[in-house]
């Protein structure tokens, strides 16, 4: 069976002169931030089942969130002359210089995630990140949708303030609603992407409504705050889920586990899947030279109770997230 | 020294009620209480909750600071024992839960303690080295996703009621009677102080400082330990990211807040609580009041700065001597 595919591997590496004859498969460096969350765990495990899945040999450096770490790596696989690097950049400047060497070395570059400053548009082949504006439009059209005419007050629980996925999360889901009179965000508080601030802030949000009877809807920019929100609601004696709508961004499986108990209504995937569409870009350049385009977006997919909860929480909870 | 307690905690009492008062005004709903479920509910009640990490960590920082020492590791502490907590919680009882991650906050402690009271090193310095690493091992304990645990147990520690108190709340209030209780019930308290005051001098006294500066780290990773599992019994899961992120700083925050000097030699254990629950009864009036969230941590500093100008004694001095004027002319 090994050998089989070992044959059948070298005899397309004969095949395609462009491909290095010595491996018959693609080396790719990813220089991955670090485990700063559980997608990103998952992300790294992902990209790690994508790349078998293809039969690519993916070498990952954990930048343990430092970009010097970073750049290290990106030399290093220079220097072993791989067939391309994935950079999920921990910062957005800085990169000049390190990918004009790869750029001089004919390494293509994908960002996958997270997109760099404009200045170095031409120093990368393309990058695969999610619209995170989208994100939130999805989630605005989800609750417009649901509550239908009904007058309904939205309260929000913010990513960290100034971060970016947080502003367009907010600007996404303000946008979507703004189309519909009977839609408003009555508080908006940062919880900070956690689990205890969410539950925290959703507490005040309950006392500061009337005992939360005039909240009809929760919009979380991540499912981890939500978690905290649902549990905030349950110890008041709400019923998330059925008194109080609840819809956030993530996809991690324990949103799904609320889904299951009935607690918990939309949320929005930010796929852990980058590395797949990236390896697909690679080998299409490589191969047939196919340049594609600066920015390949992801798709926010919205999931309901009606998405069989249960099975994707299985199929995610081996993840890592 | 009976009648020194109510003096020197005059500033800080107003302080909190001047804060409770702004509170009120931005939500007037801040002091009504119901019962729900079995337990009370409302902004006061949250106050007090919210508030236990802190209260905690303050009770053991508060004692490290009386020794002119500072622990910058407790929340790295707080993410370790947690960690610990929600990975044996669902396969072992809460004895054996809580002795692991109590055992591992007394073992973060020694470690400190070693470092500072054996090698003499510099107390910011050594806890910082815990600080990095504590938080690396506690993402390495839960493999850097967010544990979860159902066991009903654990649960209770964060969310359940004692006659109507939330039951971090009454292990909070338990801690600060038991810890006033040894080093006020004894010379321990008056020992540490004189540790702090003067190391040397306490040495050739008779004082066993090694002991004192030992014996105080192991006491605050303990307290950090108890906080831990609290908040991750609180959002059931151990997330090591966030765990105790930052509260170092709150902790000492609260002990500052409470009138107990960094260059140690004195302190007070009630004192540095009430800071804790001024840091909180701001927080939560912050939450409540519907400001844009971008204004938090500017309010926060406006606060702090007002609470502790209010302590200045160069300020408390010119103060007097203005009600002392006045009461002259009178």
């Amino acid at each position: 069976m090994i050998l089989k595919a070992l044959f059948a591997a070298s005899a397309t590496a004969a095949l395609l002169l462009a491909l290095p004859a010595n491996a018959g498969q693609l080396t790719i460096g990813f220089s991955q931030i670090g485990s700063e969350s559980g997608w990103r765990a998952a992300e790294t495990s992902v990209s790690k089942q994508e790349a078998a899945k293809r039969q690519v040999n993916l070498k990952i450096a954990d930048a343990q969130q430092k970009q010097e770490n970073q750049i290290k790596a990106i030399r290093s696989f220079i220097a072993q002359n791989v067939d391309a690097i994935f950079l999920a950049p921990v910062v957005s400047t800085g990169w000049d210089s390190v990918l004009k060497e790869a750029k001089e070395a004919k390494i293509p570059v994908v960002l996958l995630d997270r997109d760099i400053d404009p200045s170095g548009k031409e120093l990368y082949l393309t990058a695969v990140t999610s619209d995170s504006v989208h994100e939130g439009e999805v989630a605005g059209d989800w609750l417009a949708k649901t509550v239908g005419s009904k007058p309904c007050n939205i309260v929000e629980l913010q990513g960290t303030v100034g971060a970016s996925v947080a502003t367009n999360r907010k600007k996404g889901f303000d946008t979507a609603i703004a189309k519909h009179a009977n839609l408003k965000v009555v508080r908006s508080q940062t919880g900070d992407f956690t689990r205890a601030k969410g539950k925290e802030v959703m507490e005040s949000f309950i006392k500061a409504e009337g005992g939360g009877k005039s909240i009809c809807a929760v919009y979380a920019h991540n499912d981890d705050m939500m978690v905290g929100a649902i549990q905030a609601m349950k110890e008041a004696g709400l019923k998330p889920g059925k008194d109080i709508l609840t819809v956030s961004i993530d996809a991690v499986p324990d949103i799904f586990k609320a889904m299951v108990a009935g607690e918990a209504n939309a949320t929005v995937e930010l796929t852990p899947n980058m590395a797949g569409p990236a390896l697909d870009v690679v080998a299409a350049f490589k191969d047939k030279g196919t340049v594609p385009p600066k920015w390949i977006q992801t798709e926010s997919k919205l999931y309901t109770a009606a998405d069989d909860p249960q099975k994707i929480y299985d199929s995610k909870k081996g993840l890592g997230y | 020294m009976t009648a020194l307690l109510p003096r020197r905690g005059l500033a800080q009492i107003l302080a909190l009620i001047v804060i409770l008062a702004v509170d009120r005004a931005v939500s007037p709903q801040f002091f009504d209480l119901r019962l729900q479920d079995g337990r009370l509910f409302g902004s006061l009640v949250d106050v007090l909750n919210r508030g236990t990490p802190v209260a905690l960590l303050s009770l053991g920082m508060v004692l490290v600071i009386a020794t002119r020492g500072i622990d910058l590791s407790v929340g790295a502490v707080m993410a370790i024992s947690g960690a610990i907590a929600a990975s044996l919680a669902d396969t072992h009882g809460l004895p054996v839960v809580l002795s692991a991650a109590l055992g591992a906050g007394l073992v973060c402690g020694l470690w400190n303690g070693f470092l500072v009271a054996v090698l003499g090193m510099q107390p910011i310095v050594a806890t910082l080295i815990l600080m990095v690493a504590g938080r690396g091992i506690a993402q390495l304990i839960t493999e850097g996703r967010i544990v979860t645990f159902s066991s009903p147990d654990l649960v209770w520690l964060g969310n359940g009621s004692v006659l109507g108190l939330p039951v971090p709340v009454v292990i909070a209030l338990g801690m600060l009677i038991l810890t006033g209780a040894v080093v006020r019930g004894s010379a321990l308290g008056l020992l540490i102080e004189a540790t702090g005051g003067n190391a040397r001098a306490s040495e050739l006294a008779g004082v066993g400082t090694r002991a004192m500066i030992l014996s105080v780290y192991v006491w605050c990773g303990v307290c950090a330990a108890l906080a831990g599992v609290i908040a991750a019994a609180d959002i059931m899961g151990a997330d090591a990211n966030n765990a105790g992120l930052w509260l170092e700083l709150d902790a000492i925050l609260a002990v500052v807040i409470g009138g107990t000097s960094l260059f140690g030699g004195r302190f007070s254990l009630v004192l540095a609580v009430l800071g804790a629950l001024i840091i909180q009864t701001m927080n939560t009036g912050i939450l409540l009041s519907g400001y844009p969230p971008e204004f938090n941590l500017l309010v926060k500093a406006v606060v702090v700065l007002a609470v502790l100008l209010v302590q200045s004694p160069k300020l408390s001095g010119i103060a007097g001597l203005v009600t002392g004027l006045r009461r002259t002319k009178a």
